[in-house]
């Protein structure tokens, strides 16, 4: 086939290293099988799938798709048809759209050693790892060499410069066990849009820091609602690294919507 | 595929044909999520996976007879049947279709 006068594996896996959001766009069933597109935000559709109008359409479809992070096959007809009366004695062509996101990231706030097995545990998961502590002493890349950023600052600071990037799919975790630091670190994080905010700390601890966050003009029970404190699942966890585990735990429940109990004890589809 | 890149690469610097196999959807309940993706190159080195360990042997010889034969990509799908068509099932009970294309793009 010579639909594809240049190569585009090259750009594909730059884009994916660079953290580029990329949607690979493959016809697998149709005339062109295997043609392949691809579709970034804000630059041209590199490749062909055969057809122009064709390739217009899919990727105004793939843009869509890459913003979404959603990956799955849609169906066109050969020029782009895609109301189903143009589909009627048309072949179908079957594009599958797969998008590549930058990674989903975990700011985890305290640098003590649970920060040293979640952040770990999360690179496992795929996360970009930010800590991030105000004590220099312990932010630093020898106590945390699995994590992708270590900053000394304040909450506040990093919250005003990057919180506004922190969508559904990103968590934040606050471990410092120190009001002077949690607080700042609640409120920063409940003014966006992240998904997950687990905080550490005893029942009591939690019952303090909500009058301190009451102090500091936190009192809507929406907004209250969103933390996850006591952090984590309920399964027992002593040692960091457990504690870890039913911090991420608690993460993928929540996006899931899942109450987590064991598959043992319920039933219906594994995977949904 | 992003954990595929390096092997890709390794094996593409290495002169080989190498074919990819993606999950492009799923009925009922699969193990891996469409995008879930495996390579295989022309000596049947094999990276990544697409189901909980299931048809990644039948994946191997369609890829393999895909780089030794026509060179033409194709679309097949694992399932769990009575249909004799189905020679490797997933224990989970679900339908797998793989696209599974020599990497020529």
């Amino acid at each position: 086939m010579s639909l594809q006068p240049i190569s585009l594996y090259p750009i594909f896996a730059e884009r994916v290293r660079s953290n580029i959001p990329v949607a690979l766009v493959t016809v697998i069933d149709g005339p062109h099988i295997g043609a392949t597109m691809l579709v970034s935000p804000s630059t041209d559709a590199v490749g062909t799938l055969g057809d122009s109008e064709l390739d217009r359409v899919v990727a105004r479809d793939a843009l869509g798709e890459v913003e979404a992070g959603r990956t799955g096959v849609r169906h066109y007809g050969p020029q782009g048809q895609t109301t189903p009366e143009d589909l009627v004695d048309t072949p179908t062509v079957r594009v599958f759209i797969e998008a590549f996101s930058p990674p989903p990231t975990m700011w985890i706030f305290g640098a003590v050693d649970f920060t040293a097995a979640l952040a770990k545990v999360a690179k496992v998961l795929g996360y970009y790892v930010v800590v991030c502590d105000a004590r220099e002493v312990f932010a630093t890349r020898r106590r945390f060499p699995m994590a992708d950023e270590v900053l000394v600052s304040w909450p506040a600071p990093l919250f005003s410069q990057r919180g506004s990037a922190l969508t559904s799919r990103d968590a934040v975790c606050i471990l410092t066990h120190d009001p002077k630091f949690d607080v700042p670190a609640v409120q920063g994080a409940l003014a966006t849009n992240v998904g997950y905010i687990g905080v550490m700390g005893s029942r009591k601890t939690h019952a303090k820091r909500l009058e301190r966050l009451a102090e500091v003009g936190i009192t809507s029970a929406d907004q209250l609602a969103r933390l996850m404190s006591p952090i984590g699942l309920d399964i027992g966890a002593r040692t960091p690294e457990e504690t870890a585990i039913s911090i991420v735990g608690e993460i993928i429940a929540r996006r899931t919507g899942r109450g987590a109990p064991s598959l043992r004890d319920s039933d219906g589809l594994i995977h949904k | 595929m992003r954990e595929l890149l390096n092997d890709i690469e390794r094996w593409q610097q290495a002169g080989k044909q190498i074919a990819v196999a993606r999950v492009v959807d799923i009925e009922g309940s699969g193990p891996r999520d469409p995008g879930a993706a495996m390579a295989v190159n022309e000596d049947g080195e094999v990276v990544g996976s697409v189901s909980g360990g299931c048809v990644e042997g039948a994946v191997v010889a369609e890829a393999l007879e895909i780089l030794r034969g026509d060179n033409q990509p194709r679309l097949v799908k694992f399932g769990y049947s009575d249909d004799e068509a189905f020679a490797v099932g997933l224990t989970c009970g679900g339908i797998i279709h793989l696209f599974i294309a020599p990497l020529t793009w």
